[in-house]
């Protein structure tokens, strides 16, 4: 496959990202924000950072890049689209996503590895795992606190587009323990913790190749 | 005698007493200053002599020491002080590059933004070179955190550190933090950074020929930050809250793309470039100033050319704001509108505020009107002080205190005293801290804080490089010498630990007033320690800072040398972790017999936490030490070890208990202690580890240590969920606890 990794301003896990697709024997272009279509891809990562130094609030203001209008277009193929931490904070911005992420119930930055059970294994990031599987990537960020109205929370919970909660000590106050969510189509994944921090034995752990290995199974 | 023009318009500046006091220049200084120029200053050119002759630039009272220290050897490509940063040839085509830095005043007035623009100088230090800033390290110290005040810089400092360094997508993987009574008015927040690139690609910070044009990028420059190096070299008192305006404001998100683009500029395009230059402490001045040093050049600064954020700016506002996230480059006059372009892709903007001139004076325009005219050697001419020297009787009287006059453990209390230093904020899980740093981004950190030495990849490359820092403050204000050689041996023996050899060393001097004779024979002795342990490792000084002047209305700082080291691991699949891992491995001590004489508690937390005294001698032993590192070099090459860990703080009791934390197993440890029971669990002797190994591989291990001289003494097993060390005897479980809620129960809540 051959991914977009998009980068804003002040965006640092697009390297990681390359990398980590990479190793699996994928192509991944670093896409600067400004570009404005994004038609030659076959999925899109949105990488974790703090674009626009997270300035006004996380996200906000991401969601005004030319390339943003693109990756509306690009959601309507079907195609997959993928954030984690600050991609996540903008899929939610830019109404891809419900819901926002708030500061940490802490108001401490958290970075650490996090235990997440995977409440449904049949998505197209997650056919690779078992339902309710633990598995174990690193978080960190500071505004990772899932909020949305009751009765978003409800029709998350009904549509089934919960897709990772945290397991065990919740880090960051999140609602219902939300780590990631799904978009009703099935293509567009946001969650806060990291895969690609966990795609490297080296590095103390492999399950972020869960989620790589079935974008590619069902995109691929 | 040679005389100086004059700027063609302005005056001689008007000078008092509080003028003086205000640029922390001494009268002395001052006529010094008018004898060189053959002239009186004007206005403009006092601040720059002020800002360039305080101690924080012009290291007054360090510069003939730094002589002591060795500064080559064949992997060495800078010479100590001539660029931003040191640069050290790794191999495979690398070269590392690391400094050292404090932000300790700033830290103790406003810890937030003090302790976050430390952060980003450290960080511009690296990326001026071309490097690219792949982690950092932070070493910290305050007061008793059972004070309100001192808690309050430390949360501060920690979410100011995370806050800038989080932001940049640069891991924090490691640093220390150390609580003691001396630091409480007076904090220390030293930023260490570590950079890589592409030999043969680093840029200097000259510069260049004359008719070179100087630009400036990044931030706008603003009042923010007016005689931080000046406050940085004078002691605080109860006025220092007033100097709040010297104290910066940072934008971590404009040093990213400041930082994405240099970097990138210099990969690309350095024949663009002369050179590049961080405007840190004394702003413009210093950067232009010693960047025409390096090129035996003048200059000529147009500061109407200079983007301000505030309207109304005096040229001597404009010299000497510290505002943060601005660099200096030096353009070759064809590439111009290229790096103006370039920058403009980050939405950033340079603009040319001056060139080089072939005349080696310092010119400062406002419009038409000359208002500096200074020579650069002048300016860049800083005197060089070596004051007499005296030991502080007290300290002395102290180092000659034997603690074996203190009645020995009873093995009844062994237990409490083994929990009470492992809830010593000391020795206690750093979690709390490094939890709030994301010390993963970058996918390099295989080795991640909490062990002895953080290890980092290069990816692609089969070697790794291990960091930390050590600066065992008690046992330099025992004994400097000593004590400081003891800081460069701890951190040679924490990079070993991870199978690393140490190979540089990068250096923050945190002293109290030098003008004093205790004080500077501290400093002396220090770096003469120092120097000397560098040499027995094989490690020279590549870069560092002297950070003089720490003292509040309460007393002078615990003279604190903090030690970066920067160590090679062969194989970075085969780094080496302080964890126990397997039931029935061996655990072994390397360097001594579990027996130690009584004075081996000298300045020892034991005797700080259990008997509240900071007493007794400071040993070390190079010899000893040089030869444990090649052990367990040696062993982690062979791939042998299952752990290995430093013993210093807490001793032998607190280095096993932290391997069976880490490895979530306990321990039976059943040697003979000998005749004290205090000294061989917690004293402090050096030249020790604890390694485990399997029982296959014990006789590889005896092979090594036997052919370097080292000592080896089994001491029990791995196993059980008990933590047994002789008389200790306690649940894992237990001593897991005391040890992880020790930092969370002060500073929560």
């Amino acid at each position: 496959m051959r991914f977009a990794v998009l980068v804003f301003p002040g965006t640092w896990s697009d390297w990681d990202c390359v990398y980590a697709l990479e190793d699996l024997g994928q192509t991944a272009e670093r896409v600067w924000h400004k570009e404005s279509s994004l038609d030659e891809y076959d999925g899109v990562i949105l990488p974790g950072g703090f674009s626009y130094g997270d300035h006004l609030r996380c996200g906000a203001i991401a969601r005004f890049s030319p390339v943003m209008s693109a990756l509306e277009r690009f959601s309507v193929t079907g195609k997959p689209i993928f954030g984690s931490c600050n991609g996540f904070q903008i899929l939610c911005e830019a109404g891809l996503l419900p819901g926002v992420l708030q500061r940490n119930a802490s108001l401490q930055f958290r970075c650490q590895p996090q235990e997440l059970t995977v409440e449904r294994a049949d998505t197209g990031f997650t056919n690779g795992c078992r339902t309710g599987q633990i598995v174990q990537l690193p978080i960190s960020h500071g505004e990772g606190q899932y909020f949305a109205t009751p009765d978003v929370l409800d029709e998350l919970e009904d549509a089934g587009r919960i897709i990772f909660r945290y397991s065990g000590e919740n880090p960051n106050g999140s609602l219902r323990d939300i780590a990631g969510i799904i978009s009703p189509m099935g293509n567009v994944l946001g969650m806060m913790p990291h895969p690609e921090r966990a795609s490297d034995a080296l590095l103390g752990g492999t399950d972020g190749n869960y989620i790589w290995r079935s974008i590619i199974e069902r995109w691929g | 005698m040679t005389s100086y023009p004059a700027p063609t318009d302005a005056p001689a500046a008007e000078v008092d007493a509080d003028v003086l006091a205000q640029i922390a220049l001494s009268r002395d200084e001052y006529e010094r200053a008018c004898d060189m120029l053959g002239r009186a200053p004007s206005d403009v050119e006092l601040g720059m002599i002020g800002a360039l002759w305080s101690e924080h630039c012009g290291y007054k009272h360090s510069r003939s020491l730094f002589q002591h220290f060795p500064t080559e050897d064949e992997r060495i490509l800078t010479k100590l002080g001539d660029e931003n940063a040191g640069a050290i040839d790794i191999g495979d085509g690398w070269v590392a590059v690391m400094k050292i830095e404090s932000h300790n005043h700033p830290s103790a007035i406003e810890p937030y933004e003090g302790a976050a623009t430390g952060v980003g100088g450290i960080v511009r230090d690296i990326f001026a070179m071309g490097a690219q800033p792949i982690a950092l390290l932070d070493s910290l110290r305050f007061g008793p955190l059972e004070d309100q005040r001192n808690r309050r810089l430390c949360v501060g400092v920690v979410a100011g550190i995370g806050g800038y360094g989080n932001c940049l997508g640069i891991p924090t993987v490691g640093g220390e933090l150390v609580i003691g009574d001396s630091y409480g008015g007076n904090p220390l927040v030293n930023a260490m950074c570590l950079g890589i690139a592409p030999r043969g690609a680093l840029i200097s910070a000259t510069a260049g020929p004359s008719g070179t044009q100087l630009m400036i990028v990044g931030a706008d420059t603003g009042r923010d930050g007016l005689h931080g190096a000046t406050f940085a070299s004078v002691e605080l008192d109860e006025s220092s809250a007033e100097r709040r305006p010297a104290v910066q404001v940072g934008n971590p998100f404009l040093e990213k793309s400041l930082m994405d683009a240099c970097v990138g500029l210099v990969r690309e395009h350095r024949d663009w470039l002369e050179g590049l230059q961080d405007c840190g402490a004394a702003g413009i001045t210093s950067s232009t100033v010693e960047m025409a040093e390096r090129a035996n050049a003048g200059i000529r600064i147009q500061t109407q050319s200079v983007p301000r954020r505030e309207s109304g700016m005096t040229p001597y506002e404009v010299m000497l704001s510290e505002s943060q996230e601005r660099m200096i480059a030096a353009v070759k006059p064809a590439h111009v509108s290229d790096v103006e372009g370039w920058f403009d892709h980050w939405d950033l903007h340079a603009e040319v505020i001056g060139e080089v001139t072939d005349d080696g004076i310092a010119r400062v325009f406002d419009g038409e009107l000359e208002v500096a005219a200074a020579p650069v050697s002048l300016l860049t001419g800083a005197p060089a002080y070596m004051p007499d020297a005296e030991r502080d009787p007290d300290a002395e009287t102290r180092s000659h205190w034997d603690p074996g006059s203190v009645p020995d453990l009873h093995s009844s209390d062994a237990n409490d005293a083994l929990l009470a230093l492992l809830g010593s904020p000391n020795i206690a899980s750093k979690r709390w801290v490094y939890r709030q740093y994301d010390h993963m981004v970058g996918t390099n950190t295989v080795v991640t804080p909490g062990s002895d030495a953080a290890v980092l990849r290069i990816r692609g490359v089969r070697q790794g490089l291990a960091v930390c820092t050590d600066g065992p403050g008690r046992a330099v204000e025992l004994d400097p010498y000593a004590g400081s050689a003891r800081a460069v041996a701890e951190a040679a023996r924490n990079i070993a630990c991870t199978g690393a050899r140490p190979i540089a060393v990068t250096d923050c001097l945190n002293f109290a007033n030098p003008e004093r004779a205790s004080i500077y024979y501290q400093l002396r002795e220090s770096i003469r320690g120092m120097a000397d342990a560098c040499r027995a490792f094989g490690t020279p000084v590549v870069s560092g800072n002297a950070s003089l002047y720490n003292e509040s209305e309460d007393s002078p700082v615990t003279p604190t040398p903090v030690v970066g080291m920067l160590g090679i691991i062969s194989d970075v699949n085969h780094a080496v972790r302080m964890a126990f891992q397997d039931e029935g491995d061996e655990i072994w001590l390397l360097g001594a017999s579990l027996e130690q004489a009584a004075s081996t508690l000298g300045g020892s937390e034991y005797l700080a936490v259990l008997q509240n005294k900071s007493a007794g001698p400071i040993d070390v032993d190079l010899e000893a030490e040089a030869a444990l590192i090649e052990v367990l070099v040696e062993a982690a090459e062979r791939g042998i070890l299952k752990s290995a860990h430093d013993c210093s703080d807490g001793g032998v009791a607190v280095a096993i208990a932290e391997s069976a934390i880490a490895g979530e197993i306990g321990t039976v440890i059943d040697a003979e202690f000998g005749a004290r029971l205090d000294s061989a669990l917690f004293g402090e002797a050096g030249a020790r580890a604890i390694v485990s190994v399997d029982s296959v591989a014990r006789s590889d291990l005896l092979e090594i240590a036997a052919m370097l001289g080292v000592h080896a003494v089994k001491l029990g097993s791995v196993g059980g969920n008990r933590l047994k060390i002789g008389e200790v005897d306690l649940p894992l479980q237990d001593v897991t606890d005391a040890w992880n809620s020790a930092l969370p129960n002060l500073l929560d809540g």
